[in-house]
């Protein structure tokens, strides 16, 4: 990336994919890298409109069984996000979007679904709804720290050998086999919902760095409000049983 | 014989046993402080005869109200609509919205001909089955409390099929909101309005066969299928309604706000539908000023606070239209118990913007969420504790305080400020 040019954030298909508070993810993104002197732009894409194969971070979020279906068809046709990840643009998606960048999903009435393939993993339906905060313990080589957020999804997910599991829960469901999210080069997915990286920081900069390599540290007085927010969550939840 | 005991008499033993118990079980809760006693006094009667609402609704003309957002006002817009009916009108005006909530409210007005009922989204198959009403109101569907709500496309789904199923019913939707407009489309009698509809995030796509739709101001068409805005009979225009033969009145409301003359045109197409005049309905609408302690101004310490409650996105979005201009100051609050939602997700589909360069201040069990949704807003907040504290803080500046709060927050500062007993 030329430093004079922008960094792009692509939401993709915010029209289908937003389902709650997904916004916060590219405000966050944004935010974290401006403090850094980034220069930064968020173009949304809806699902009338070619994916730009430009982009430097791609954005997925949640959604209903009909819009996850529609959005992973037409994905399929466009083949921009595929382009931008085979050139090594960092993917991040949470919840409908993760489970759309593996190999298959459940769609409605749980008939399985082609996913994207940019993630080697496979889901289905579970018995019951998994809804509840999650604290979840991401893998070491990430140096990213605890994982928390909120889940809402009736998904189970099994990994296929090329994808590893961000995290390990300590509570909550993820992936439903003590694992939660996965990732695979700069494809990154998870089951928090929504604004997952307002919670996570730490993930916010790590998908910032995959973009845009070493990030200079923040004055500390631009994090309080975001780390007194972790804290306070993971006391709230602090003796919970794991899920 | 009057009228109470004519009506209850027309039920069989068991119902009748059942809502003078359920009845009984409702004073005893009113008593004992619990709240109204509407919904323990209806689940009393619910279960010593599962099929009493269908019997207590038989032989009334009944209005199911459902929607996200405005239920409660609607309820209320309705019942003071028709009132020029005369007579009583049974009303489940505390907003117990399930099935025990609409049982509760026709047992307490057993000589009530007509009844205007708030009804949960999720209930209105179960509903509309129960009470075959004369009118179902449909006011809009977006995003709210994603921990126990259910998804919006499949709550339209299921308002479709279960108006198919019920002929005689006339449904009175709002044709600007896509979503309801293909939810009421299968109905057999329709009454369009042009009611607006201010949060778009939910209906960017048609809901028939999900592309992307083609919006021109409040018309929407999609390319794909075909599926489009109906020709509309009741329309909302700035503050004036006007009607199916084109005739535009100024609303003039006491209520606040586009959603409530939104909400207004709604009730006058039902009053219609009832052979209530609109002029005397209206007038009816104009005495309205505060639906269960919601816009009630209050006076403390020196201070002039005016709640407004919203629980989810769409909600604060047009509170934040409401809100007075400065040097008001704004007291934004949010809680995250069962009723509110448990997750605070939501916040970040709502543009703060706005309030930058603003006195604004974050108080409420979750202030630290919307202390980092305002932060990436460039929204400069103080925090605070509590109701006093903001009162305070406001009167530095001006006298005025605006309180925009989610369910229990709004709850507490109302216990605060001494508007419950």
């Amino acid at each position: 990336m030329s430093p004079t040019r922008p960094l792009r954030l692509t939401w993709v298909y915010p029209d289908l994919l937003s389902t709650y508070g997904d916004r916060g993810n590219a405000l966050v993104l944004e935010r974290r890298a401006r403090l850094r002197g980034l220069p930064v732009e968020i173009v949304e894409v809806n699902s009338d409109q070619p994916v730009p194969r430009d982009g430097d971070i791609y954005l997925m979020g949640g959604g209903e069984d009909l819009p996850q279906t529609l959005a992973t068809r037409r994905l399929l046709a466009d083949g921009g996000l595929h382009e931008a990840a085979a050139r090594g643009a960092v993917v991040f998606a949470v919840c409908a979007g993760y489970q759309m960048l593996g190999a298959e999903f459940g769609g409605a009435d749980d008939a399985p679904v082609q996913g994207l393939g940019l993630l080697d993993i496979r889901s289905g339906r579970g018995e019951v709804r998994a809804v509840g905060e999650v604290v979840a313990e991401v893998d070491p080589r990430l140096n990213v720290g605890q994982l928390t957020g909120f889940e809402n999804h009736q998904g189970v997910t099994r990994l296929g050998p090329n994808a590893r599991p961000l995290a390990r829960t300590t509570l909550g469901t993820g992936n439903g086999d003590g694992t939660e999210g996965a990732y695979q080069g700069r494809v990154l997915g998870t089951y928090l919902h929504g604004p997952a990286l307002v919670r996570n920081p730490g993930l916010a900069d790590l998908l910032l760095y995959w973009a845009a390599g070493p990030l200079p540290p923040l004055p500390p007085q631009a994090e309080e409000l975001a780390n007194r927010l972790r804290a306070e969550r993971l006391a709230a939840v602090a003796g919970s049983p794991a899920g | 014989m009057d009228d109470n005991t004519r009506h209850r008499s027309r039920l069989p033993i068991r119902a009748r046993v059942a809502t003078t118990v359920g009845g009984a079980a409702a004073t005893v809760s009113r008593l004992a402080g619990k709240g109204d006693g509407s919904v323990i006094g209806g689940v009393i009667s619910l279960r010593l005869a599962p099929d009493l609402l269908s019997l207590l609704a038989a032989g009334r003309r009944v209005v199911l109200v459902t929607g996200t957002n405005g239920k409660t006002t609607t309820t209320k817009l309705i019942t003071a609509a028709l009132a020029p009916l005369g007579g009583q009108i049974a009303s489940n005006i505390y907003g117990a919205n399930m099935e025990a909530g609409l049982t509760s409210a026709l047992t307490r007005a057993p000589d009530a001909r007509v009844a205007v009922l708030e009804t949960d989204e999720k209930y209105i198959p179960a509903m509309v089955r129960a009470t075959s009403p004369k009118v179902v109101v449909l006011l809009n569907l977006s995003r709210d409390q994603m921990d126990r709500a259910a998804e919006i496309w499949l709550l339209a789904r299921r308002w479709r099929e279960a108006l198919a199923a019920a002929p005689d019913c006339r449904v009175v939707a709002n044709a600007d909101d896509p979503l309801v407009a293909w939810a009421a489309g299968s109905a057999r009698q329709v009454t369009w309005v042009a009611a607006g509809q201010r949060w778009r995030e939910d209906s960017w796509c048609c809901p028939n066969c999900g592309a992307h739709l083609q919006r021109d101001g409040d018309d929407w068409s999609c390319g794909e299928c075909g599926q489009r805005r109906p020709p509309v009979s009741w329309m909302l225009y700035d503050n004036e309604v006007i009607d199916p033969k084109g005739r535009a009145t100024r609303l003039d409301l006491a209520l606040p706000g586009r959603a409530n003359r939104s909400n207004a045109v709604i009730a006058l197409a039902v009053a219609d539908a009832f052979g209530v005049h609109t002029g005397q309905a209206l007038r009816e609408l104009r005495q309205v000023t505060s639906v269960a302690g919601r816009y009630t101004q209050v006076s403390r310490r020196g201070g002039d606070v005016r709640l407004l409650l919203a629980k989810n996105p769409a909600g604060w979005l047009e509170a934040l239209d409401v809100i007075a201009p400065p040097p008001a100051t704004v007291l934004l609050s949010v809680n995250a118990q069962g009723p509110d939602g448990r997750d605070t997700s939501w916040l970040w589909d709502v543009d703060f913007r706005r309030l930058r360069g603003r006195n604004v201040l974050v108080g409420g069990e979750r202030k630290l969420d919307l202390a980092v949704r305002l932060e990436a807003d460039e929204v400069a907040f103080k925090l605070v504790d509590d109701i006093d504290e903001a009162i305070d803080a406001a009167r530095a500046v001006a006298p005025n305080l605006e309180v925009l709060a989610n369910y229990t927050a709004f709850q507490q500062y109302r216990v605060a400020l001494g508007r419950v007993q």
